[in-house]
């Protein structure tokens, strides 16, 4: 099969990347083997199966998420990690997966319109409950955003595009609050109402409605800056980092996303060849065989190297994209557009935050970075998919 | 409905190829347009290692060594990786104080020091102190050894004429971005004025560091390295036996000999005395020693005489005088003029001593008559196929400028003066337009008044009559790596010819020049086998005791060596200054004395220290 190249071809491309951090190469091979293995299990077992268990599955690592901040053991002051001896498991990285063939398996059912209000509650909640679970219990905010990515799942399912255009709206509104005086923005938006007002004045219904969306906005725009006054120093940092707010110190907060653009950015148009990166061999980038990995690619291989690495996982996601359109049962196909909004959330907030698009929240490059969880998630969360749509054939419509 | 939601594929798409697209548009903006980030990259992550050439060997003129450089260590220091360090015994072996230890450690951590950046902790430790250092150096994390050079002089000799070395500073950084502060340059001598020769090419060595500004190796296996290209020697024209020698004989006395080979303009022997060790000026002591010889009010050791010094030319002049007297017409070797112990029509003013009277152009020079060149002065500047004193003075000031006087030699000595011949516009000034004469300026004629000259200025004029009539520019350097025909000697390759092209007026002023050895005024300081021409002479000296002067070249055909001599104070010439000149003429040529006694005398007098009779002049 076509992409199977490209995953194999993305799987070399990782292989000169771990090189370069020699004590972790070692154990990331032993990593790419083991991906190997289960993907061959995964193909192996009937297709059925994951139709048949997608809630059990689900419910189980649910469990193990909730459990993990009890029975894990800190790594780092993080608390989602089962250890084994030298190895770790992150259970929030397989919740991915879970959640994929749980939504499916709820949505494929031919009663359901996700346009119904009670079916997009359960939804939500379906998505929800892990997102809130790993941000809440395990305090890891990049595991925990990444189920946001099911958007794209829900709007091929059928999702209203308001609801889309209101969250894209509150996120605006978001921003805005954080650069813009508050006051200002108040202004702003009874000026926007009164206006709205003027147009369609002929209908006090929808007199109402105008009132109240400015009402909401007003209270988010307030709600926005008390979070933001509520936050976290470093995450406050984090967001005024990526929105040019105030002095930023490019050694102290500043220094993650300078130091990593300025790697990617000295690569120039060739790179400076494969192991001779200056700035990420030598540590000026932190996590840069993780969370920055981009980095190296950018450094080393440099602009003709990060666009294949782009274009390469972009192909990837449109093409499992395809797959997911040519299934004949729903349930492949919620599953494959799940596959395609988690890899391309991950590709876009990664690279995003390397090269200053995208705030810095520490999730990995898919098949890049090193980390046998979020490896071993991936591969099965991309397996589970080619074995269902081998059999996509024998299913009727 | 399905079908409309298929529809929906294509903006989910539509998005994923929108971000895809901004993405690769970021990146090539960043890697390819930006270019601040590939500066930032090699700021944080390349340290720039300079390698210092080797600076340029110095040779005379038979290839025998003049300078060469010796190793010395600086004791650079890292502060961040200073750890633990017994200071006790640190301070011992460097023999420091402590205090003196944390002053410097403390300037080591202080801007524009880092605790991240070497800096120089002790500079130039000789090989010896480096040595014992070297073995204990291991229990001074932090602390290592970076060599440079220092130039070293195996003959002490010709310290002016080579110059010193000393460190560039911010002005000179600005100036000349090739060098960074501390670096060495050539401050004066001919280390300045080839400097550029001498210097090299300093190399570069790219190192890689990481975060904590450890060293990784270099960069690309020293792909983009420079090796640093050592600089070019220099075959200098000095004859070093005879340079030494001369030096010898002007010990104790103040003054400076210049020797030229007048067939090729170059400079045999250049010596300023007192002189100093060049070996003083170099390294650590350099500092100290050089205000310890800038105290010497009396000798002024640091003065470069030969090239610095103005002095009045004197009896020298009288025979550019004689020259322009004879090529005017307005002088024959047959001419008498009287002398009344001093210039008659202006009541024996400038005096002049006892000799007989009057007398003819040879018997005038070899008694230096004051009296006949004042004659002589006058006729030229009232000539009257002028009909005006201005044209027949700026005529005479042109012939004489063509002798080089008054005016840069244009040699390849450092910082060297111009001397005087007053111009019209001076006198012009000092007594008003139309109100001067020749009578006014009369002392002019036997080499007084405004008139000064170098030392070096002074050798040329002799080289200029022993060829009768030209001379090539005098200058110090032979060849350079080598190479006699480097472009940098072109200049003196090429012949000069003075005013005075006739060479049987030259003959007329040689002849008197001989005679003066002959049985004149340097009878006493015949060389056996060699016919030689001289002048003695004094130089009056508004300051005190004339100057002693004398010029001479040898032998008369096919000159080979021509000498120009000045011993401040010293009085008549041939009593100090002509019998240091021959015997450096005998040296030279013979390469063995047959005047000890003179030679032990030269040596032996000691003009500065105790207070020498002045000899009389007895003509």
């Amino acid at each position: 099969m076509g992409w199977m190249n490209i995953y194999a071809a993305v799987y070399n491309e990782e292989h000169y990347v771990i090189t370069d951090i020699s004590q972790k190469y070692g154990k990331q091979l032993i990593w790419i083997v083991s991906s190997i293995v289960l993907a061959i299990i995964i193909l192996i077992i009937d297709e059925n199966f994951y139709t048949a268990f997608a809630y059990l599955i689900f419910g189980i690592f649910l469990v193990a998420n909730i459990a993990v901040p009890f029975l894990g053991r800190e790594v780092k002051g993080s608390r989602s990690w089962f250890r084994f001896g030298d190895f770790g498991i992150q259970p929030a990285e397989f919740m991915k997966f879970a959640t994929n063939l749980a939504l499916a398996k709820f949505l494929s059912n031919q009663n359901i319109k996700i346009a119904d209000y009670k079916n997009t509650f359960i939804t939500l909640i379906l998505i929800g409950v892990p997102l809130l679970i790993i941000k809440v219990l395990q305090d890891e905010t990049g595991l925990a955003i990444v189920f946001v990515a099911f958007i794209f799942t829900l709007y091929r399912e059928g999702l209203s595009v308001n609801y889309l255009l209101l969250g894209f709206l509150a996120i605006v509104l978001f921003i805005l609050a954080l650069l813009i005086n508050n006051t200002y923005l108040f202004v702003i938006i009874a000026s926007l109402c009164i206006i709205a007002v003027v147009v369609v004045r002929k209908n006090a219904r929808n007199l109402f409605i105008i009132a109240a969306v400015g009402i909401v906005a007003c209270t988010m725009v307030k709600g926005t800056s008390m979070v933001y006054e509520h936050m976290e120093p470093h995450q406050k940092i984090r967001i005024d980092v990526l929105l040019g707010r105030g002095t930023v110190d490019l050694k102290k907060e500043g220094y993650n996303v300078n130091q990593a653009k300025i790697a990617i950015g000295s690569g120039g148009f060739l790179g400076k060849g494969y192991l001779q990166g200056t700035q990420t061999k030598y540590d000026f980038v932190p996590e840069q065989d993780t969370d920055f990995i981009f980095c190296t690619v950018g450094e080393e291989w440099g602009f003709v190297g990060s666009t294949i690495v782009i274009v390469l996982l972009l192909t990837l996601i449109i093409r499992v994209v395809f797959m997911a359109e040519r299934q004949r049962s729903p349930f492949s196909r919620i599953y494959g557009y799940g596959v395609a909004s988690v890899l391309f959330f991950h590709l876009t907030v990664n690279v995003g935050m390397t090269i200053g698009l995208a705030p810095v929240i520490g999730i990995p490059l898919p098949f890049f970075s090193y980390g046998g969880s979020s490896l071993w998630s991936f591969t099965i969360l991309l397996f589970i998919f080619i074995k269902l749509d081998s059999h996509r054939l024998q299913i009727l419509r | 409905m399905n079908h409309q939601l298929a529809e929906r594929k294509y903006i989910i798409i539509g998005v994923f190829l929108l971000v895809g697209l901004a993405f690769i548009t970021r990146l090539f903006y960043i890697q390819v347009i930006d270019d601040s980030y590939k500066l930032d990259a090699r700021n944080q992550a390349f340290r720039y290692q300079t390698e210092f050439p080797l600076r340029g060997y110095i040779y005379d003129r038979n290839n025998k060594l003049l300078v060469y450089n010796e190793a010395a260590y600086d004791l650079m220091v890292l502060p961040k990786d200073v750890k633990k360090i017994d200071t006790a015994d640190f301070c011992d072996l460097l023999g420091i104080t402590k205090a003196v230890f944390i002053r410097k450690m403390i300037k080591a951590v202080q801007a524009p020091n880092s605790p991240k950046r070497e800096s120089i902790f002790e500079k130039q430790l000789s090989p010896r102190e480096y040595a014992s250092l070297q073995e204990r150096l291991y229990r001074f994390p932090g602390f290592y050894v970076q060599s440079r050079t220092l130039r070293k002089y195996p003959r002490t000799i010709a310290a002016h004429m080579l110059g010193y070395i000393g460190e560039a500073d911010k002005a000179m950084t600005v100036k000349d971005p090739f060098y960074k502060e501390g670096d060495y340059l050539g401050i004066s001598g001919i280390e300045k004025t080839y400097e550029k020769v001498l210097r090299g090419k300093k190399g570069l060595h790219i190192m890689m560091v990481d975060v904590n500004n450890s060293n990784k190796g270099s960069y690309m296996n020293g792909l983009y390295d420079t090796a640093a290209i050592p600089g070019k020697p220099l075959t200098t024209t000095i004859d070093g036996d005879l340079q030494a020698y001369a030096e010898q004989l002007m010990q104790n006395k103040i003054g400076s000999v210049v020797a030229l080979d007048p067939q090729t303009g170059e400079i045999l022997a250049i010596v300023t005395s007192p002189t100093y060790d060049p070996n003083l000026l170099v390294g650590r002591a350099r500092n100290k020693n050089f205000a310890r010889l800038s105290l010497d009010s009396i000798g002024k050791p640091l003065f470069n005489r030969s090239t610095m010094a103005s002095y009045p030319p004197g009896s020298t002049f009288k025979l550019v005088m004689a020259l322009i007297g004879l090529n005017e017409g307005v002088l024959t070797p047959h001419t008498f003029y009287p002398c009344a112990r001093g210039y008659p029509p202006l009541g024996g003013h400038p005096k002049c001593h006892a000799h007989p009277s009057p007398q003819d152009l040879t018997g005038a020079i070899g008694t230096s008559c004051n009296s006949y060149f004042s004659f002589v002065f006058k006729s030229v500047i009232e000539d009257r196929k002028y009909h005006d004193t201005y044209k027949a003075f700026q005529n005479w000031r042109d012939i004489a400028t063509s002798f080089c006087l008054g005016t840069k030699t244009g040699s390849d000595l450092a910082n060297e003066l111009r001397g005087n011949v007053p111009t019209i516009k001076y006198y012009d000034k000092v007594f008003g337009k139309g109100s001067w004469k020749a009578s006014t300026v009369i002392s002019l004629g036997i080499g007084q008044a405004e008139l000064g000259i170098t030392p070096l200025q002074n050798a040329n004029l002799v080289a200029i009559i022993a060829n009768k009539g030209w001379y090539y520019t005098p200058h110090i350097v032979k060849s350079i790596a080598g190479n006699p025909n480097d472009s940098l000697l072109d200049r003196f390759k090429v012949k000069h010819y003075t005013e005075i092209k006739d060479s049987a007026v030259y003959m007329n002023v040689i002849r008197g020049m001989a005679r003066a050895v002959e049985g004149g005024t340097a009878g006493a300081l015949k060389i056996e086998g060699i016919p030689y021409c001289a002048k003695t002479g004094t130089a009056q000296n508004p300051h005190g005791n004339d100057h002693s002067v004398f010029v001479c070249f040898a032998p008369i055909e096919n000159p080979k060596i021509a000498v120009g001599i000045l011993i401040e104070n010293a009085g008549f010439g041939a009593t100090w200054a002509g019998p240091i000149a021959r015997l450096m003429v005998e040296k030279y040529l013979k390469g063995k004395i047959t005047r000890p006694d003179l030679e032990k005398r030269m040596i032996e007098g000691d003009l500065i220290h105790k207070k020498q009779p002045v000899a009389k002049p007895k003509h």
